[in-house]
């Protein structure tokens, strides 16, 4: 996964997020849920990386573990972009 | 009084089983900027079609504060499921109005299946918004976990 998608998912997350915490201050593998993030958030989220990267998350990636972490959400991308290994929680570089 | 007599007798009857509760409190505004950013995608991913109908205005207007109130009983629903990271949509966790009107979780798909392996034999629900707020509490009767 390049750095351009994670700084995409970056810029979703800035914008739709709803972090108390810049996420610039935020490592790839920090747990957004506890960093504040909401599962309603979480939502918009999904919504937004949707649009941003052209993909629909299925149901069965609707788990906490795909929106938890930068890394999380760029391996759940590279998979729905048949560009990675399958992961629900993240690891992909 | 009669009906909570039934559910603690029911309770001690089992060994294993017990309530077990969830809570949780919900921005309207959250609501109203979701609605207003993603729209239709927003209401169809999250909402049963049950529950549009319930809280759309007179004008058919989505009303967030009805809602916020059912996105809170979802979340509710999921801490006494304990779902984890179990893979729910959220439409398989729904609010509807029972015979005497009154709010009732209704789980289907994975969020039906769910309950069954924890057990759960038995919801309930309360709602309410006030101001910018909405909240759920749903109390769950558990029986023998599996």
């Amino acid at each position: 996964m390049s750095a351009d998608t994670r700084t995409v998912i970056r810029s979703v997350l800035r914008e739709h997020a709803r972090l108390p915490v810049d996420i610039d201050t935020l490592g790839d593998d920090a747990d957004l849920f506890a960093a504040g993030m909401t599962s309603h958030a979480s939502v918009n989220l999904m919504l937004a990386l949707e649009d941003a990267f052209d993909i629909e998350f299925p149901d069965r990636m609707l788990t906490r573990g795909v929106f938890d972490s930068v890394s999380a959400i760029a391996a759940a991308i590279a998979e729905l972009s048949g560009d990675g290994e399958p992961s629900a929680t993240g690891g992909g570089a | 009084m009669i009906r909570h007599r039934r559910l603690l007798l029911a309770v001690a009857g089992s060994r294993r089983g017990g309530l077990r509760v969830g809570i949780d409190l919900m921005s309207v505004e959250a609501v109203e900027e979701s609605i207003r950013v993603h729209a239709g995608r927003y209401l169809r991913r999250v909402y049963t079609s049950r529950e549009l109908r319930d809280c759309a205005t007179s004008g058919g207007v989505p009303d967030a504060r009805r809602l916020a109130a059912r996105f809170a009983a979802k979340e509710a629903a999921m801490k006494v499921l304990r779902a984890g990271d179990e893979p729910l949509p959220w439409q398989t966790i729904g609010v509807r109005a029972d015979r005497f009107g009154r709010p009732a979780i209704e789980l289907t798909g994975a969020a039906g299946e769910l309950a069954r392996r924890r057990g759960i034999e038995a919801l309930d629900v309360s709602l309410t918004h006030e101001g910018p707020f909405a909240a759920a509490v749903v109390v769950a009767q558990v029986c023998d976990e599996r």
